[in-house]
């Protein structure tokens, strides 16, 4: 019997161990499948993280190795090549080469395994199903771990942070990057990626834009762009045709839930990661859902913070106890926000401020967050800027909470509109 | 010299070979592609009919139903995931129940057990998940779904086990015929065998008129599909069918041997024999009309598309027969639907008109009847130590939305038909059929195939010849 | 004139920084903006992230850094010297890789121990 297990050992579990050590707990174990930690960032070698965490910026294994260094300093063990399987409230069972099949018997357990890509089929793109489509992180691992080259001739559809950074390194790496495809009239990624990854090699970035014919018996040939009108379909007639050899597909991320699902964990569709209290709890007592796996995030650096907090809980699930019962207060996602976690607050548990973490649905500037109780507004943020694809964060007082009468809504209102 | 030559590897020729390896006859398969189940066998509906579709009288009525019989015995026999399910053809409107009442009274006289025709109260009784506005559905309890693939893969490997020869990327570009038979030029060199069963699928006449007149024409036919997350695949328990309209056939919503929920096929005639593209008007359509029947169908669960061609004959139904006008080659051609069904007993009938034709059918003295495939995601805990102490890599995972180990990837490359590309390791381990559709487990699978067949990492194939998925090494000096 | 969008904020104010006169800027909400409209006229640079060869069985490559940004004009000429560099293993994070790459005065640096 362990005293916690965490399930991953990328950014999201490193920290939330290190942080239920310091905490005071006792056994911990880091359950991971591939042979080494560092979880999605040691194919991320690009920089940028730790800019706020750190101060500095880092590429994705260097922030990684901070914290296994750290690590390697307490008696944490890791299980690596080990894949876990099952969780339940106090096992986790695990199957790996050198121990086997093995119930491994945990006080608590953290789920920190990340998320995975959208593939062709959750978009239903047309065409023939030829060699040469990738999903971008399946090419960032063959190009910055493997060390094998890709494709020579290629088009990238989406321009989240990940499409974007591929075309980068495509580019460095010898390959003609035709062009970034994005379905949406603006971008998700970073400016800082628009600059960098597209405009500094002259790749087209083509918005408001899809991808309509795929071609290829064998490999890939060629492409299809065509444009889409404001309800997202393609306009016939406008297709511009692409001889390219690849295509990577940055479509979305999905948390990784199967595991979590599977433990009967109550699931929240917006998220698709767990429904969860202040403290990262899901709805099952004395487990935890911290980083990618709880909700798809931008930037390590808040992963980290999360995880922190879910290393903590954990601990103090352990050490303290169950959190007392406790009137709840929901947090709902309105109009203008894609989602809003936690989800629930237990107001006798809660720190002095929640931070409450959201996304909004398309891009806002000078905009009011309202946030609202059945009994009327309780606060109002201002924020001059804010997107899709960067996660917000406005704190929610104690008093706040008090007031609420069991429920906030979070609405986001443009002044100009 | 051969006495059967089989030309395709499909459900159809693994099946004759299957069928003759009983026999103390030499015989030999010959697949244009890399693998088994290349063709339509690998992208269908995956469904063994009742038999209450195909019109009396008609070889497709006969061999229906018996091949239905004779599935249930070869797939415990040979390892391969198979479910009886039932099935349900679901009337929308008082006008289509005198159809689903011709399709009862069809499948008596094909012979069909146990056939009901329920109530729309029945019906929603028994799938909950249908639509309110059903009047009622004819219900077939000996419906299954099957791997067909791998229903393919089981019968071809144990005629190889009984000694058939299997030849891959081996297309038959000449048939000659000779003063005891035929000679057959392929990319391996020139064969000689005494008959020919032709089970080329979607090419079965034009191989036929490589030595023999004009008999019949294929006709291709495009039916495209959804896969649905296994979060949709409890939609329904039973394959569900439309019933068939003036408009035609309608669109199936099925469960599957994986958990997944199969979505289609609509049809469009095509030209292109070789056009297995997806369309947005296709899937839309699919989309369109499966929502009629299981009105909360998620299609935002899609993990995957494929299209599928069916290979009719202009003669409105199976050949099995001898070629009028080349005696000893024999014509398995236009299996469209319900060829996956009809296919063992297709293979019985292949062998009665090789008999006739004088073929020695003296059966073989040891014949290994039996397959078993390891596959650690349905074992428990124990049954996992048990194989992974012997063999540890049975305790490695490639694929982990599957959990597949990569010791059932290495068993099958020691099978009797070993995998050389992504796609063949998916279709025996399953190994990259999941939800994130091999994203992770691809670079995996491809190390492993590059490491164990000695391949360099460009010349492992995604699934035909030729489709390669990497260039090589980033790192090459000459570059 | 040039135009660009500035990267330091989620704000991305739209730069227009003019060359024939000192490269001045405008549009710009904060003093950093200013400079870097400036310098990304003036002269810009990126940090470069590359891999090289590692000869280890389970890790095929090594991520590298450059210590500081190179001339944006420099960078695929750094990507390509790296290309005939194969390291041993161990690697520590922070070892010098390539020294004073295309004459930047900066050194690519391994990223990760391996």
């Amino acid at each position: 019997m362990v005293d916690l297990i965490v399930i991953g050992a990328g950014p999201a579990g490193l920290a939330a161990a290190l942080a239920a050590r310091e905490a005071g707990l006792g056994k911990i174990l880091v359950v991971e499948r591939e042979g080494a930690p560092g979880g999605i960032l040691n194919q991320c070698i690009h920089n940028g993280f730790g800019i706020e965490y750190f101060g500095e910026e880092l590429t994705g294994p260097e922030y990684a190795e901070r914290f296994w260094d750290d690590l390697q300093k307490t008696d944490i063990e890791i299980l690596t090549e080990t894949m876990a399987l099952k969780v339940t409230g106090n096992a986790v069972h695990v199957l790996s080469a050198k121990g086997g099949y093995r119930i491994l018997k945990t006080r608590s357990v953290i789920l920190a395994m990340g998320c995975r890509e959208k593939a062709r089929g959750s978009i239903a793109l047309p065409g023939d199903r030829p060699s040469g489509i990738l999903t971008a992180g399946t090419a960032q691992r063959y190009v910055n771990i493997e060390g094998l080259a890709v494709g020579k001739r290629v088009v990238v559809l989406g321009s989240g942070d990940i499409g974007l950074i591929m075309a980068r390194r495509m580019t460095l790496e010898g390959a003609k990057v035709l062009a970034c495809v994005e379905i949406m009239p603006y971008s998700s990624g970073l400016t800082r990626n628009i600059v960098q990854c597209l405009n500094d090699f002259d790749i087209p970035l083509y918005l408001s834009h899809t991808i309509t014919d795929i071609r290829g018996k064998k490999r890939l040939t060629g492409v299809t762009v065509s444009r889409v009108d404001d309800c997202l379909r393609p306009v016939p007639g406008s297709g511009i045709d692409f001889e390219c050899d690849t295509l990577l597909l940055s479509v979305g991320l999905i948390p990784e839930n199967e595991l979590t699902r599977a433990a009967g964990i109550k699931m929240d569709p917006k998220t698709r990661g767990a429904v969860v209290y202040e403290n990262t709890e899901t709805s099952l007592p004395g487990v935890f859902a911290c980083g990618n796996v709880l909700h798809v995030h931008d930037i390590a650096d808040l992963v980290t913070v999360e995880s922190q907090k879910a290393g903590r809980a954990a601990a103090r699930h352990v050490l303290v106890g169950r959190e007392p019962d406790s009137p709840i207060v929901s947090i709902i996602g309105g109009d203008g926000l894609l989602y809003a976690l936690p989800q629930k607050i237990r107001t006798v548990s809660a720190e002095e401020d929640t931070t409450v973490y959201f996304r909004v649905n398309r891009i806002f500037r000078n905009a009011t967050v309202r946030a609202a109780g059945p009994g009327g507004e309780l606060g109002a943020f201002r924020r001059i800027h804010m997107a899709p694809g960067e996660m917000q964060r406005i704190k929610l007082s104690r008093e706040m909470l008090q007031k609420s009468g069991g429920e906030i809504t979070f609405i986001v209102k443009e002044e100009n509109a | 010299m051969l006495d059967v030559a089989i030309i395709g590897c499909g459900i159809t020729g693994a099946a004759a070979a299957y069928e003759l390896s009983k026999y103390q006859l030499n015989i030999a398969v010959f697949e244009r592609e890399n693998d088994v189940s290349e063709g339509t066998t690998k992208a269908n509906s995956a469904i063994l009919h009742a038999g209450y579709d195909p019109k009396p009288g008609t070889l497709m009525a006969r061999t229906n139903v018996e091949g239905v019989r004779l599935a249930a015995e070869i797939c415990r026999d040979l390892d391969v995931p198979y479910k009886k399910t039932g099935s349900l053809v679901v009337a929308f409107s008082d006008g289509d129940l005198p159809t689903l009442r011709k399709l009862y009274d069809r499948g008596l006289q094909n012979g069909v057990p146990g056939l009901k025709i329920l109530s729309a109260a029945q019906t929603l009784k028994m799938e909950p998940g249908l639509s309110p506005d059903i009047r009622g559905a004819l219900y077939a309890p000996t419906a299954a779904v099957v791997n067909p693939w791998e229903y393919a893969l089981a019968m071809a490997e144990t005629a190889a086990r009984n000694g058939a020869a299997m030849h891959f990327s081996c297309g038959v570009s000449g048939i000659r015929k000779t003063k005891n038979g035929f000679a057959l030029t392929t990319p391996k060199g020139t064969f000689e065998a005494k008959t020919i069963l032709n089970a080329a699928g979607l090419e079965a006449d034009r191989l036929h008129e490589m030595a023999g007149e004009k008999e019949f024409t294929i006709k291709a036919s495009k039916g495209e599909y959804y896969i649905l997350d296994k979060e949709e695949g409890g939609r329904v328990s039973r394959v569900v069918f439309q019933c068939p309209t003036e408009q035609g056939k309608g669109v199936l919503v099925s469960p599957t041997v994986h958990g997944v929920l199969i979505v289609g096929p609509n049809a469009q005639k095509t030209q292109d024999r070789e056009d297995l593209s997806s369309t947005a008007e296709g899937l839309g359509f699919v989309a369109e009309k499966a929502l009629l029947t299981v009105p909360g169908l998620d299609f935002s669960k899609s993990i995957r598309n494929f299209s599928g061609l069916r290979a009719a004959s202009d003669t409105g139904d199976f050949i099995i027969a001898e070629s009028k006008s080349l005696k000893g080659f024999f014509n398995l051609a236009g299996i469209k639907s319900p060829g996956l069904s009809s296919a063992p007993a297709i293979a019985k009938m292949a062998a009665e008109l090789l008999l006739k034709a004088g073929l020695n059918f003296k059966p073989k003295e040891t014949f290994i009847n039996r397959r078993r495939v390891v596959r650690i995601a349905g074992l428990s805990p124990r049954e996992i130590n048990r194989l992974a102490g012997g063999n540890p890599a049975y305790g490695r995972v490639v694929c982990r939305c599957e959990t597949v180990t990569e010791g059932e990837i290495l068993d099958a490359l020691r099978g009797p038909i070993p995998p050389r590309t992504l796609d063949a390791v998916k279709r025996r381990c399953g190994a990259g059929l999941g939800r994130c559709q091999g994203g992770f487990c691809g670079p995996r699978v491809l190390e492993i195939l590059s490491r164990e067949l000695g391949l360099p990492p460009e010349e492992v194939f995604l699934d035909r010849d030729g489709s390669f998925i990497v260039l090589g090494d980033n790192r090459k000096e000459a570059r | 004139m040039k135009e660009l969008t500035c990267t330091l904020c989620p704000r991305g104010c739209r730069l227009a920084v003019d060359e024939n006169s000192n490269f001045t800027v405008t549009g710009n909400a904060c003093p950093r903006g200013a400079e870097y409209g400036r310098a990304e006229c003036e002269n810009p640079v990126r940090t470069v992230t590359s891999t090289v060869r590692l000869l280890s069985g389970t890790h095929p490559r090594c991520p590298v850094k450059t210590d500081r940004p190179v001339p944006k004009a420099q960078v695929k000429n750094a990507v390509l010297a790296l290309r005939s560099i194969s390291l041993c293993p161990p690697v520590r994070l922070g070892q010098v890789v390539l020294e004073d790459v295309c004459n930047t005065g900066a050194n690519f640096i391994a990223t990760r121990s391996l």
